[in-house]
Parts: structure tokens; C-alpha cells; sequence
């Protein structure tokens, strides 16, 4: 037994040795909730550009976490995220630095960076609407109509606390008080087809299957299918709706970046940050994976561009990422996923 | 059959020798410490959070969570029975038709990651998959909302996909059990009378109970612990909540709150298990492990033996496997294949081969010495610390990550000590932290098998043992050990089977720049596109090929020696 447990310390001590992080110079490390395969194609001519390696690791939840876990020794210098509900957990966990870049302030508008400089954002998507083509005749609609009773069993609509529509959600609490966001919620639930589940994804292919009139969904996903043979046909049996709040814009959420508090790569990770707010890593934001991206005067991918112009909901992102909590609790509270 | 009271014989050696009492229940203790370290975490955690949430979480919450996780867990129970237990029963017992084939394939379906099932399935039986777009071509149907056709991302759909996919656990622990052990009460019952059911039902099904409890709990606590496949399929599960709640709400220390009270109450189930366990053993006689010849069946009952036990070979295995392979090879991913998904591959079995050593060896220290010295305390500690499975991976990856820091922290002092240079992360950011994530969450598995594998190993060896005089390490090194290497072959390979699927703690965290199978196959998911990430599922499913068939040849080859 002894000898099998010896054994067994050696290999685990070879493995962690043989793969454990480096922390040499010319590096940066990049935690990430981006997809490897939207965001390697960036570092990769990052590295190209600049002789700086990056290395990576992504998931899905957690990492905030993660890095406030690892404290002062966190080898962590970017946090990557999809979503302004992150960004600003993050900045609350206390594992932010600010970022004091000219360059940056001079590319990304107010509305989207955190005013002390803790987050940037590099990338938008908007949460839309994916209609029949042959079933839906109006070409627009605002939120608060998705609760209209004329709509009844004819919404798709993925879990109400997955994040997206989390901070749709908290949109709406921001523009219309808690009460006023419980009474449509309770209606777009009373007009959904079937239970909340599966991916935005799905949801267009429930609309193109006639399950359903009305998905909601982002932007990318449709640009992503019209560029997937099988899913193509998906993506041509609706048309994208962009909605918007009565007296406001459409709904869009962002991709942004946080600089970890004790990151030990710091000019590297200022580089690669500026880098991603430059013109080539925008264009591959907009062409790579169908995003609008946010620095002014790159060209939005022709695909996105055909929903129409983009007027995105003014109201300050902080400010609806404060109601994300109210929102995940009306979630519950109006049984919404039940 | 007789009663579990330790003997006299025993106990008297065992107080002769107080040096090894202390030594085994150090050795068992350390054990239970180190897979009970990210729970313990988990209740600092707990102490941190507010309570202010509970009432929300009381009224709107938990009531749907524990009303969808019991109708889950219960479907997912009935499912594996009738999938695992029959089967088992049929090819251990019984002649029939494909026999030889069917035993091999039915365990198979447990390379297949549930999330990857719920995913399959929701492609093949959505209102878009061919099955529903042929009822509309032959009924003339206009759309999915003209019909109706049961929906797949439901709690019917996710208790038949996920039984389907855990069976195996079921159906691995009755087979040993049927094929040795009751082998000879059956022969016995059958040639005095009994007809095929009362042979099952009075002899053989009391007899793999503890087996089946152990394959059960593990099927179960797979059913508890999946977030990935309950949430695509929109099933509000207790551990989906846990998860929300951290996520949405920013809140660990709620979330950890949950997860103990749920682990307050799988631990309370496990708990009246053995108690009712005990009041029935059926620890072996030292003659037992006879393996009886196979009783035929012809006709009608030899087409319906082999029916039963290729339906969950069909669903669970043959349809997700070759959907897989379809669009592998639909995708040209076959001729392409990446290098990086090759370097995946290699991290992949490294990585479960590490975890798989260390968590044996975990086991077997946990398990063992408990046995010689049982301590009613340490053995209900163990229970508990073999309890990580419960908890949502995720959840306990998070656990794990502050004692390991907090060893990087003792680790980098002594090194600016001693060299002045800090060390990093070298716990916590290596694979090692992985590893041991990987072992607090399947030790239960190899525990549970040890102890299985024991309460059936007749204390007569012991106490004979003890008697000529051997000592602890001598009776483990020849009797014990011997003895249980079948049954920690199957844990060995179970467990295997199980870290080339992990997803949700290999996500958060392996060290930067590592990529696991599961890891790729998620960032397709993530984009929308889980078809482009067949093949990494695929060489999942090839890489648990060989240790299954492996699994399935260990009592075999006994058998051919009798």
C-alpha cells in the first residue's frame, strides 16, 4: 500500500511540476470567461505584435472568486468577462486596480467604462428578439410589450437567471421601479410557450420550428448561425427584431476587462488591454464573433448591421447592474423557471 | 449469512495490540482530514454568509428546488433499477441470446458525461430533430405548436436522459454480486423449486443489497451533483439553486449554507440506509465467491432477456455514441483532427490516472483501518468526509481553493526563508489542486466500494488471521488487500471514468493553459455550437472504452479459473 501511495504522490508531483504556471517576464495571464476559440485567435496576434505570451485559463463561473481566493501570490493579471454583472462583482470582491490609460479614455465612451477606471468595456451585444418570419408580421417591438396577453404560448426564452436575462431583467427594474417589472414578468411567463431551458441557441431553433413565434436571444448567436451550414437554416427562418424600452434603446450588455489588484505582469497587461481597445482586435470582434464593437468608426459586421442601427438603452450600465440581485430574487419570487 | 458483531476473537486481538490501534486510526483519520478538507472550508464559508436570505430563499425557492430534486432522484432510482438491476441479473444468472455481447456493452453508456446526453437528446427529440420533423412530414403538421409530442427539456426528459447515462453504476455492483456471491443460494433455491421471480425477489435482490445500495447512491448522488444537464434541460434542482445563488446574488457563503443543509440531509438518508442495512447482513461464509454455471433460456423468454438488456445499451450508449460519431465525421473532425485536442487528450488521462492512484490509496487508508479498530465515532466522520460528492462541483472547487492556499502560504515563507525567493502557487495553482479536487469529490466512490467489498469478506479471515498471529500490516498485505483487488479494480476504473468527465471543477481550477477534453467541449457549447466539440466528446467516450472492458474482464477472469 505504501509503495501504491508513493507512487501515487510522484505522479501527482510530476504532473503538477510539469505543468504548473510560469511566471517569467514577457508574459501576461488571463483569466477568462470568453470561449478559447473567439478569444485565441486575439492573443494570438497580440503575441504576434508585441513578442508578449499569453496564457489562459476560462470557465464559466467562478473566477472572481477565484483570483480574491489566491490573494496577494494570484499569478492572475486580466480578468476577461462577458458580462457588466461581472465586472462590477469583481470591482466589489476587491480584486481590481484602476487602469490609467489616455489611450483607453480617449476610445471607450463614459457609458461603458467604470468611472474610477476598475473596468473597461471592449465589446457590446444587444439582447433582441428573434422572430418567425412567416409567423410575426411587425418588424418592431418594445420590452414591455413581451408581456402583451396577444403573445400568449408563443415566447421562447432560456432560464430567467441565466445571466443575460438576469441583467434584462435589471434593465427593466431600472427603467420602471420593481412593482411595475413583477407585473410584466408575471405576463412574458404567462406568454411563454414551455419552461424556461436550453440556450439562445435553442431558442431560435424552437422558433424556426414553429414551437414558438418570439425568442429572446443576442445578437452574436445569430451571426455565429448564419455562419454554420447546419444551423443556417435556423438563422433563416427568423428575422431579428432589435426592441427597446418605451423612451429608451435596446438592451445591450458588454464584454469587458478588469487589471487584478496585485497582477505581476502589469505593464504586459496594460499592453494587452490597450491592444483590445486597438483597431485590429476590434475588427476581430466584430467579424470573429459578430459583436458591435466599441471603439468608434470600426464596421460592424454586415450580418449584425442588417437588424438595423443599433440605438442602445442609454441608461448607465453601474446603474442597471445595481438591480441584478432584484432581479434574480423577482425571478424566484414570480416562479418565472418554475 | 450471519450477524455483523466483530467477533470476540477480534476485539481481543485488536486490544493486544494497542500500537496498531492508534497507527490505524491515525492513518484513517488523516484520511477522512484531507477529503473532508474543502467541506470544512465550506462551513467557514457558511459561517460568512448572511442570513437574511433564507426567507426569500424559504418562500420562493427551496420548496419547488426539494419537490424537483426528490421526484428526480426518485425517477432517476427507478430508471437505473430497471435498467441496472435486471440486466445485471439476467447476464450473471442466465443463457441467452447476445449474452456475451450485451455484458460487455451494457456498462458503457457511463463514458457518456450526462450534459453531453442532455444535449444529444434535446437535438434528436426537439420540435426542430428529425423525429419531430418527420411527425409533421407524415400528419401534414404546420408546426411544433400544432401537436403535441412530449418535451425533452422537462423533469420526464432529464430523468430518462440521466438514468440512462448512470445506470451503469448500478448494473456494475449487482453483477459482481449476482455472479458470485448469491450464485449458490440461487442454484440452491432454483433446484428446489423456486420459479425465476421468487429466485430474484427472496434471494438473489436481498442479497446484492449492499452492492446495489452502494451502486445506487453513486447513480444518485451523479443525478444531485449534475448542474450542466439540469439546467439546459430546465430542471430547478436543489444544486442548480445553490448555484444561482452564489452566481446571481454574489453569495458563497449562502450558497455554501445550502450545500451543507443538503448534505445534512443525503447524509441522513446514507444514514438509514446502513441502519437498515445493519439489522440484515449478509456478510459472506468462507466458502462463498462460488461462481454456478449460467441456467439457460430459449424461446420467447431468451428474445425477451435479450430485449431487456439491449434497450439501455441502445438508448444509453449506441444513439448518443453514434450521434456523436455522425456529426464528427459530418464535420470532417475526424480528418482534421487538432493538436490541441490531442494535447487534451494526453492532459486528460494523465490527469485522471494521478487522481485515480491517489484517491484509491485514499480509500483504501480511509476505509481499512476502520474495519480492524471500529470506532462508532470515526466511522460516522468518515461517512461525512466521503460526503464531497454531494456537494455542487463547482461549490466544492471553491472550498478546496483556501486550505491549498493557505498551504501556499506556509510553503512561500519557508522559501523566502530559506532561499529569499517566493515559490507562487504551487498548490493551488497546479494540477496537484486539481487532483485533489478530483479526490475529495470521487473518495467516496472508492470508500464506499472498500467498505462494500469488506462488510462481504468473512471476519473469519481476520480473526484466524489474528490468531497465527499476524499484525495489522501483515493481514492487509495478505488477506485483505488480496481479496479486495476486483472490487477496487471497479472503483479504480469508475473512478477513472469519472474525472475524464469532470467539467465544473476541471473549469475553475486547473492551472493556466491546461485543457481537458470536457474543458474543450465546453467552449463549443459556450458558443452555441456543442456539435463542433463531437469528437473531443468522442475521444471522452473512446478513452472510457478500454478501462470498461478492462472493469468487465476482472471477475471474468477469475471465473474462467474456477
Amino acid at each position: 500500500m505504501l509503495k501504491r501511495i508513493h507512487a501515487a504522490s510522484l505522479a501527482a508531483a510530476f504532473v503538477a511540476g510539469a505543468i504548473s504556471p510560469a511566471l517569467a517576464q514577457g508574459e501576461v495571464n488571463v483569466y477568462s470567461y470568453r470561449e478559447t476559440k473567439l478569444i485565441q485567435p486575439l492573443f494570438d496576434a497580440f503575441t504576434k505584435d508585441t513578442g508578449i505570451k499569453v496564457n489562459v485559463i476560462s470557465a464559466s463561473s467562478g473566477l472572481e472568486q477565484r483570483i480574491k481566493t489566491e490573494g496577494e501570490n494570484s499569478p492572475a493579471d486580466v480578468l476577461l468577462t462577458v458580462d457588466i454583472g461581472r465586472l462590477e462583482e469583481a470591482v466589489k470582491a476587491g480584486i481590481s486596480q484602476a487602469i490609467v490609460s489616455a489611450e483607453l479614455d480617449k476610445v471607450v465612451p463614459p457609458q461603458f467604462r467604470d468611472p474610477e477606471g476598475h473596468w473597461y468595456a471592449i465589446s457590446m451585444r444587444a439582447r433582441v428578439v428573434y422572430a418567425s418570419k412567416e409567423r410575426v408580421q411587425q418588424n418592431s417591438l418594445t420590452y414591455e410589450e413581451l408581456a402583451d396577453p396577444k403573445w400568449k404560448g408563443k415566447i421562447c426564452i432560456r432560464s430567467g437567471q441565466h445571466m443575460y436575462n438576469n441583467v434584462l431583467i435589471a434593465a427593466y427594474i431600472a427603467h420602471h421601479g420593481e412593482a411595475k417589472a413583477e407585473e410584466w414578468l408575471k405576463g412574458v411567463k404567462a406568454n411563454l410557450a414551455q419552461k424556461p431551458s436550453g440556450g439562445d441557441r435553442e431558442t431560435a431553433r424552437d422558433v424556426a420550428a414553429g414551437k414558438c413565434d418570439l425568442g429572446i436571444g443576442n445578437t452574436y448567436y445569430y451571426g455565429l448561425m448564419q455562419a454554420n451550414p447546419q444551423q443556417k437554416p435556423w438563422a433563416d427562418a427568423t428575422k431579428v427584431i432589435l426592441p427597446t424600452f418605451a423612451g429608451g434603446g435596446t438592451h445591450v450588455n458588454v464584454s469587458g476587462v478588469v487589471l487584478a489588484k496585485h497582477a505581476p505582469h502589469k505593464a504586459e497587461a496594460l499592453k494587452l488591454i490597450e491592444w483590445l481597445a486597438g483597431e485590429k482586435a476590434q475588427h476581430m470582434y466584430a467579424d470573429v464573433n459578430y459583436e458591435y464593437p466599441l471603439r468608434p468608426g470600426i464596421a460592424i459586421n454586415p450580418a449584425i448591421a442588417a437588424f438595423g442601427t443599433l440605438k442602445a438603452d442609454p441608461l448607465p450600465l453601474s446603474k442597471i447592474a445595481n438591480e441584478r440581485k432584484a432581479a434574480a430574487a423577482l425571478v424566484d419570487k414570480v416562479g418565472f423557471d418554475n | 449469512m450471519r450477524s455483523d458483531t466483530g467477533g470476540p476473537a477480534l476485539r481481543g486481538a485488536v486490544g493486544r495490540l494497542p500500537a496498531d490501534r492508534i497507527a490505524s486510526l491515525t492513518i484513517a483519520l488523516a484520511a477522512a482530514a484531507l477529503i473532508a478538507l474543502p467541506l470544512a472550508s465550506l462551513m467557514r464559508l457558511a459561517v460568512t454568509g448572511d442570513a437574511e436570505l433564507w426567507p426569500h430563499l424559504a418562500a420562493y425557492v427551496l420548496p419547488h428546488a426539494i419537490v424537483q430534486t426528490a421526484l428526480l432522484l426518485i425517477g432517476v432510482a427507478a430508471v437505473t433499477a430497471l435498467t441496472g438491476i435486471a440486466p445485471a441479473f439476467l447476464v450473471a444468472g442466465f443463457e441467452f441470446p447476445g449474452r456475451k455481447v450485451l455484458e460487455w456493452l451494457l456498462p458503457l453508456p457511463l463514458a457518456i458525461p450526462t450534459y453531453i446526453a442532455a444535449y444529444v437528446y434535446a437535438d434528436i427529440l426537439d420540435a426542430a430533430g428529425p423525429v419531430q420533423s418527420a411527425l409533421r412530414a407524415v400528419f401534414g403538421f404546420r408546426t411544433g405548436a400544432d401537436y403535441w409530442f412530449p418535451p425533452v427539456r422537462s423533469l420526464g426528459g432529464a430523468i430518462l436522459i440521466i438514468g440512462l447515462v448512470v445506470y451503469p453504476y448500478v448494473y456494475l455492483t449487482a453483477r459482481a454480486l449476482f455472479k458470485t456471491q448469491s450464485a449458490s443460494f440461487a442454484e440452491a433455491a432454483h433446484t428446489m423449486g423456486a420459479t425465476l421471480w421468487q429466485t430474484f425477489r427472496y434471494i438473489s435482490l436481498p442479497l446484492a443489497r449492499p452492492a446495489i445500495a452502494v451502486g445506487l447512491a453513486l447513480a444518485l448522488l451523479e443525478a444531485l451533483n449534475d448542474i450542466g444537464a439540469a439546467e439546459y434541460l430546465g430542471v430547478q434542482t436543489l444544486t442548480l439553486s445553490i448555484f444561482t445563488t452564489w452566481l446571481n446574488r454574489g453569495s458563497l457563503g449562502g450558497a455554501a449554507q445550502i450545500a451543507l443543509a443538503l448534505l445534512a440531509v443525503v447524509t441522513l438518508l446514507i444514514a438509514l440506509e446502513r441502519t437498515a442495512r445493519r439489522r440484515q447482513s449478509i456478510e459472506g461464509d468462507a466458502q462463498d465467491g462460488t461462481v454456478t454455471r449460467r441456467l439457460p433460456l430459449t424461446g420467447r423468454a431468451g428474445v425477451l432477456a435479450a430485449i431487456a438488456c439491449a434497450i439501455p445499451v441502445a438508448f444509453g450508449f449506441v444513439i448518443p455514441g453514434g450521434y456523436l460519431l455522425r456529426e464528427a465525421i459530418r464535420r470532417g473532425l475526424i480528418a482534421g483532427i487538432e493538436p490541441s485536442l490531442l494535447t487534451a487528450l494526453a492532459t486528460t488521462v494523465a490527469l485522471a490516472a494521478a487522481a485515480t492512484a491517489v484517491v484509491l490509496a485514499v480509500g483504501i487508508a480511509a476505509a481499512i483501518p476502520l474495519r480492524l479498530v471500529p470506532v462508532k465515532a470515526a466511522l460516522s466522520l468518515l461517512a461525512v468526509a466521503s460526503m464531497g460528492y454531494a456537494v455542487p462541483g463547482t461549490v466544492l472547487a471553491l472550498g478546496l481553493l483556501s486550505p491549498l492556499v493557505a498551504g501556499d502560504e506556509i510553503l512561500n515563507g519557508l522559501s523566502r526563508w530559506l532561499t529569499g525567493v517566493p515559490l507562487g502557487l504551487v498548490l493551488a495553482g497546479s494540477s496537484a489542486a486539481l487532483i485533489l479536487a478530483y479526490t475529495a469529490r470521487f473518495a467516496s466512490i472508492s470508500i464506499g466500494v472498500v467498505q462494500a467489498g469488506l462488510a462481504q469478506m468473512p471476519r473469519e479471515f481476520d480473526e484466524s488471521a489474528r490468531l497465527d498471529g499476524a499484525g495489522i500490516g501483515a493481514l492487509l498485505r495478505h488477506i485483505h488487500l488480496p481479496l479486495l483487488t476486483p472490487a477496487l479494480t471497479g472503483a479504480a476504473l469508475l473512478v477513472f471514468v469519472d474525472c475524464l468527465k469532470e467539467l465544473p471543477m476541471t473549469l475553475l481550477m486547473r492551472p493556466l493553459n491546461v485543457e481537458t477534453l470536457a474543458t474543450s467541449i465546453y467552449q463549443f457549447a459556450t458558443r452555441g455550437s456543442f456539435e463542433d466539440g463531437a469528437l473531443a466528446a468522442l475521444l471522452i467516450v473512446l478513452a472510457g472504452i478500454p478501462p470498461v472492458i478492462l472493469l468487465m474482464r476482472a471477475p471474468d477472469a477469475r471465473e474462467a479459473r474456477r
